[in-house]
């Protein structure tokens, strides 16, 4: 039986490169102005983040909301305003409350969670820890991956010189 | 069992979701630490998630600086496995 998280991981490898030789190959810089850089820096971060949403697919919630959010990005730019959709959280979080009256201490962590983890403002609790869980582990394996690249373009750097 | 008709969630539904989530934090290692309180799981897993967050960034802002010179071409199989491992 094949780890599904390694094949999540191969496909997120493959995303990320093809993006990176995209970037790279639309408009090569010979000497990078900080604004260049900047430029680079924005579009590498948004396709990383997008490479591992992709990689997900929509099995998961937050990655949905991921690529929902930019989707409504892009819409933007082109001058269409997105509708937000707002999830009325409050009668979850009371029906919460009244459950687990000695837990009032749990809703205000949760709060700051909602926060960070995509699409997590109008998720149940369950649903949250659950989906902060895989947030989680792909977060780390974007790190993961993103410095092996890193690390690659330093040893392709020094044997060049 | 799970009742799926209401928002009304286990003790030991949510008990085992803050358990599983304490797993993934090594400064939180069970065998040295035992039962954490969920508050502290979560502040921990808030701010797992920002650093880790702020490590694609800085990654992002790493490649930046070195994609010119990176010979994407030469990013083949073999260094697709390597990535891999």
């Amino acid at each position: 039986v094949k780890n599904p998280s390694s094949s999540l991981k191969s496909r997120f490898i493959t995303r990320f490169l093809g993006a990176l030789t995209k970037i790279n190959a639309e408009d090569p810089i010979s000497s990078p102005s900080p604004t260049r850089i900047l430029q680079l820096y924005r579009r590498i971060k948004v396709a990383s983040n997008k490479s591992m949403a992709y990689s997900v697919r929509s099995r998961r919630i937050w990655s949905r909301a991921m690529l929902s959010r930019f989707r409504s990005r892009r819409s933007a730019f082109s001058g269409r305003r997105s509708s937000v959709k707002t999830t009325n959280c409050t009668t979850i979080n009371v029906t919460i409350n009244e459950n687990k009256t000695a837990k009032g201490g749990l809703d205000m962590q949760t709060d700051e969670l909602r926060e960070l983890v995509p699409g997590g403002e109008a998720m149940d609790v369950c649903n949250l820890l659950d989906e902060t869980a895989h947030y989680i582990k792909c977060l780390t394996t974007q790190v993961q991956v993103m410095r092996k690249i890193v690390d690659f373009c330093h040893i392709s750097k020094k044997s060049s010189m | 069992q799970r009742s799926t008709s209401s928002n009304k969630i286990t003790d030991d539904e949510l008990n085992a979701l803050i358990l599983r989530l304490q797993t993934l934090l090594p400064q939180l290692d069970q065998s040295r630490h035992g039962r954490v309180s969920a508050a502290k799981v979560l502040n921990e897993i808030c701010s797992y998630i920002r650093r880790l967050q702020k490590e694609v960034d800085g990654l992002s802002g790493r490649l930046s600086q070195c994609l010119d010179s990176m010979d994407l071409t030469g990013f083949d199989a073999e260094i697709v496995r390597d990535l891999l491992q």
